[in-house]
């Protein structure tokens, strides 16, 4: 099993990161943008209540369909296109590795 | 607390401006808000509390009053919004004054030790303390990512529905999926001579009821349904008088229109607390983590607002912070008195 995935994030200027996070802390993809430093703001603590880590995933990993508070706060969010998703809601699992999203653009 | 009227006279109508004097003045009124009346009570320190929600528990009732919270001391589990109502009952005895509904804009030092603060609606409030208990700071609409939004604010675009007569016989364009937009959409569909509703996605999240019956007065034309869609551009000279809507399939249509309402949820918003001379980093008050003072005498910041080395964002942080931040509070606004520290085991609540 496989501990440490890889991640890419692209920021808001197109900027490409390479991030490594741990599959067996229940971190999720907002956390490991933070622990990153990336500009993310997490503003709920991942409740899927801001929308301030929405992504484009980018990549055609099987992902958990969206919850019903992801769709929620997605349909008052903005730029929302098909591949929208809310890092607070992606957990890091084995099954991400290599994934790939890009940040989407912060509404007012 | 003491209320004084003031009546001033403008021509021939008399109006009242009401002035209110306390001990502590709490702007938010989320849990640590709520508790520090406690905590303040037991000093024998009055508090009035300020919010720009129309109703107190901050996020526990905006967002969350039915999640549960499973750190509070002595809770195993318990839902936000019944950890609100308890603080409302353990503050009681300590007869708080609220003024809700109403954003805390402008703080002026007007005495030794006085500060005078002024709500949105022109409240104004005096103390020698003021603790910011501001949480993720104010509740705003969210604006969709139009160009040209604000120009038409006050011109054809409404965030909030105050009174629905204002759209007899318009043109509105509804935009949003959740519960708000359907059900203003409903009521409008009686008011406004054309209503249409915009929504992202095919489905809609909102109550089973409000959806059937958005269906329904669309079936019947009394609402014009446009989903998989959204609003992208706004025109007209002064006034709004045109949205542009744009369909998934990339086609997008000019509607004509008075009012644009985009209903999209509360978003929080630091609002004017940068303003008032305190210290920000990233978004949030820098305080002494001694007493949650900040950088301006009297001025205390504590809960989710504040920012210290080693901070979480924690209810039951915020309820020590406000705790040892009265005790400051008390030698700020009476230096010469001594404090007795007594426990409630010992001494009681004793109510105003």
């Amino acid at each position: 099993m496989k501990e440490i995935i890889n991640i890419t994030v692209i920021d808001r200027e197109d900027v490409k990161h390479e991030l490594e996070a741990p599959t067996d802390m229940a971190m999720n993809v907002m956390e490991a943008c933070k622990a990153y430093e990336l500009p993310v703001q997490g503003t709920c603590g991942g409740m899927a209540l801001c929308a301030s880590c929405h992504c484009y995933v980018l990549t055609d990993h099987e992902l958990p369909e969206p919850s019903e508070s992801e769709e929620d706060m997605l349909d008052q969010a903005f730029f929302v296109e098909d591949n929208s998703r809310l890092g607070c809601q992606l957990r890091i699992t084995e099954e991400l590795d290599g994934l790939v999203v890009k940040l989407a653009e912060e509404s007012e | 607390m003491t209320t004084i009227l003031i009546g001033l006279q403008f021509s021939k109508e008399i109006y009242f401006c009401i002035m209110i004097q306390t001990d502590i003045i709490i702007v938010g009124a989320g849990p640590v808000g709520l508790f520090t009346v406690f905590e303040a009570g037991l000093l024998k320190l009055r508090c009035h509390l300020i919010d720009t929600l129309p109703q107190v528990g901050g996020q526990l009732t905006e967002i969350y009053p039915k999640k549960p919270i499973y750190d509070i001391p002595g809770f195993p589990s318990v839902l936000a919004g019944d950890l609100v109502d308890n603080l409302v009952e353990q503050i009681a005895p300590f007869k708080p004054t609220y003024t809700l509904g109403e954003r805390v804009e402008v703080i002026d030092k007007v005495g030794e030790k006085m500060y005078e603060v002024t709500t949105s609606r022109g409240t104004k409030v005096q103390a020698p303390v003021i603790a910011i208990a501001g949480g993720l700071g104010c509740f705003e609409p969210r604006k969709p990512p139009l160009q040209n939004l604000a120009k038409y604010e006050d011109h054809g675009v409404d965030y909030i529905i105050k009174d629905p007569e204002k759209f007899r016989g318009k043109k509105v364009v509804v935009a949003g999926g959740g519960d708000s937009a359907l059900d203003w959409s409903i009521i409008l569909a009686d008011i406004a001579s054309e209503v249409s509703l915009v929504h992202r996605r095919s489905s809609f999240r909102g109550a089973l009821d409000s959806v059937d019956k958005v269906m329904e007065l669309s079936k019947q034309g009394q609402i014009n349904l446009v989903t998989e869609a959204q609003v992208t551009g706004l025109g007209g000279e002064n006034e709004l008088d045109t949205v542009e809507i744009k369909s998934k399939d990339g086609s997008v249509t000019s509607v004509n229109a008075d009012y644009f309402v985009p209903l999209f949820g509360l978003a929080p918003k630091l609002g004017p607390i940068a303003d008032w001379g305190l210290e920000i980093y990233k978004n949030a008050v820098v305080v002494n983590t001694f007493d949650y003072s900040t950088n301006v005498p009297g001025i205390y910041a504590i809960g989710d607002i504040n920012s210290y080395p080693g901070k979480l964002k924690l209810i039951l942080c915020g309820f020590h912070e406000g705790t040892l931040m009265v005790q400051s509070a008390f030698k700020y606004i009476y230096p010469d008195q001594k404090l007795s520290f007594k426990y409630t085991t010992v001494a009681g609540v004793n109510a105003f």
